[in-house]
């Protein structure tokens, strides 16, 4: 028995969302009585002993090129032969783009029941019930996993990352890997800009903005607040802003500490896909717009006057601190 | 060409959420139900317009659920499917109806799978990747652009912070969302054929579910917003900072 955590990494570098998972899955152990291993794929730059202060005892690497790339066929043979290996019966994930779909894949092959974008320890007092937002965020399910071995993915920014002491065993482990049936032609990241999804801050546009050439505002608060950038629905379709801005019910959904909105009116399909965030600060002229009653903190006020007032008194506290 | 959509229905991007029988059920009353928009608008709209391109190809519906499915997957018969057979059974367990699709699909040896990223009411986005697994497929998630070349699939998805360009050979499973294809409506010459496109109903392999649901919550209502004067910026600061520390 013990649990098992997918760490994901990009061009040699551990991801953000695996530290929660880490510390989520090391937690489960606890809960357990177990102990919590690491799986890493592919070779990576990072000090993997160091992940021993997430509280895992033991790091397996499969240290093979071919998995640099995520190719979810080849990881889910990979994954489900650590599995056996490590002999776990938990194996956690991080639900985010790579975790989604090599969760999926790893659950299927192993015949395990999961939980995909989970947002919290399992309950083991009668079995083992997982929570997880469902309808867009405007509810949550209790799901049981019944199978013997649970695949459970977690949602990025729902467990708190939690670092102490410790150093992990780093073990190779050797498993054969096939030729990748997937050509990568071409990985485009966008620089310099915080991923949405791994934001700590969001600050987001509506129609409000009016048109592309106002984002001046928008993008000097982000910046000041090293946030990610979002927008609704009608801007992403409008081609004001890129369609990976596109954050709602049937855009990407995100759960940061805090997201701002600028001149977005609240539709319900909206708040489907931000509904979960910490804290949410509305700035809208309109003082019926229904953000309000999904917000916690509100300016009712013309944004082309506020948010550069914002901005300046971000500024001038972070001077002061 | 033989593509193989997967639909399922969810209720309206507007339904108020409730639940009855002692929170474990879904409260369907007065539910608007509807294609889950990511199978309808992304998934089905790319394998139309990949037909549009080449007549020869073959589009199957396939969904999981019971006889209130019918309405939706004649809408998505009207868009523009040409058969769609409908696995008679339901289940909130994701393997429990892969594993049903993957049934159909590996009778109906199709060169691409497509589904939506995930569905509006389950939101478990594992669908794809269990199907791609149960019949030995490659998979490709969250799809943006999606380009045929003979029996080549060009296919640019997203990745954390920005996107990648891949090459893989067919058959593929494909998880579709925004920027593979935009909406569309069904025109009145789609509807009438739709009546009569076959619309084939099995009954479902003996498969396990491997979880269940115990009960569904709300969220915790909110406090209630505190609003700011917009002459007083530095106090929204100050509250964001100190009391939310969310800054
Ligand atoms: C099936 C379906 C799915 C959908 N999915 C999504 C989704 O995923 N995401 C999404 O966002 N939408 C989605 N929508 C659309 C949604 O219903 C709304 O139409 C959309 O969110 C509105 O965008 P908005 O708030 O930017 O624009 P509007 O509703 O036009 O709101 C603009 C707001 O800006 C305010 N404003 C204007 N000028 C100023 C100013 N100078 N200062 C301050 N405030 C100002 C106005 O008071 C208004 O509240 C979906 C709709 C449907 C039917």
């Amino acid at each position: 028995m013990s649990v098992l955590i997918f760490v994901d990494q990009t061009e040699g570098h551990i991801k953000k969302a695996s530290f929660e998972a880490l510390t989520y899955g090391a937690k489960v152990a606890d809960q357990l009585g177990t102990t919590a291993e690491a799986l890493v794929l592919g070779t990576v730059n990072d000090d993997l002993a160091a992940l021993g202060k997430y509280g895992v005892k033991k790091v397996h690497q499969v240290a093979n090129e071919t998995l640099n790339h995520v190719d979810t066929q080849l990881y889910a043979k990979v994954i489900a032969e650590a599995v056996t290996a490590s002999g776990a019966n938990v194996v956690v994930f991080s639900h985010n783009q790579t975790g989604k779909a090599v969760s999926a894949r790893v659950a299927a092959r192993l015949k395990a029941g999961i939980v995909a974008g989970a947002s919290s320890l399992p309950d083991t007092s009668n079995g083992f019930v997982v929570r997880k937002p469902v309808f867009s965020g405007k509810a949550y399910a209790n799901v049981s996993i019944n199978s013997p071995i649970k695949v459970i993915s977690l949602n990025p920014n729902s467990y708190k990352t939690v670092a102490g002491e410790g150093t992990a065993e780093v073990v190779a482990l050797n498993v054969a890997v096939d030729a990748s049936k997937i050509k990568i032609t071409a990985v485009n990241k966008v620089v310099g800009e915080v991923p949405l999804t791994e934001a700590d801050i969001v600050v987001s546009g509506g129609r409000g903005l009016k048109g592309p050439e106002n984002w001046g505002v928008l993008l000097d608060l982000a910046k000041e607040l090293h946030a990610a950038t979002a927008c609704s629905r009608p801007v992403g379709d409008a081609h004001w802003r890129p369609h990976h801005e596109h954050v709602g019910q049937t855009g990407v959904q995100v759960a940061p500490n805090l997201y701002i909105a600028l001149g977005i009116s609240g539709a319900i399909q909206h708040l489907a896909g931000v509904n979960r965030s910490k804290v949410i600060v509305v700035i809208n002229k309109d003082p019926e717009a229904p953000f309000f009653k999904a917000a916690d903190y509100g300016i009712v006020g013309d944004l082309f006057e506020v948010v550069p007032k914002l901005t300046e008194e971000i500024r001038k506290m972070k001077a002061s601190a | 060409m033989k593509i193989l959509v997967c639909v399922s229905k969810s209720p309206d991007t507007t339904s108020k959420i409730a639940f009855t029988d002692g929170n474990t059920k879904f409260d369907e009353a007065g539910v608007q139900w509807i294609i889950n928009p990511y199978d309808e608008w992304y998934a089905l709209v790319r394998a139309i317009e990949l037909k549009e391109k080449d007549p020869a190809t073959v589009i199957h519906l396939v969904t999981v659920g019971l006889p209130d499915c019918d309405p939706i997957i004649r809408k998505a018969l009207a868009l523009g499917g040409d058969e769609a057979i409908r696995v008679n059974t339901d289940s909130s367990d994701s393997y429990y109806i892969a594993a049903q699709i993957a049934e159909v699909a590996k009778k109906g040896a199709y060169d691409l799978i497509f589904t939506g990223k995930e569905t509006i009411d389950y939101n478990g986005s594992s669908i794809g990747g269990m199907v791609a697994e149960l019949v030995d497929a490659p998979y490709v998630s969250l799809a943006t652009l999606f380009e045929l070349n003979g029996t080549t699939a060009s296919i640019t998805r997203e990745i954390e912070g920005g996107e990648e360009v891949c090459e893989v050979s067919l058959p593929v499973v494909v998880s579709c969302q925004k920027g593979i294809s935009e909406q569309r409506i069904p025109n009145m010459r789609g509807i009438m054929a739709a009546r009569t496109k076959p619309l084939q109903v099995v009954e479902p392999a003996s498969i396990e579910t491997l979880t269940s649901i115990v009960n569904y919550e709300l969220p915790p209502a909110k406090a209630g917003v505190k609003l700011v004067s917009p002459d007083n910026v530095a106090e929204l600061v100050r509250l964001l900072h100190e009391e939310a520390k969310a800054i």
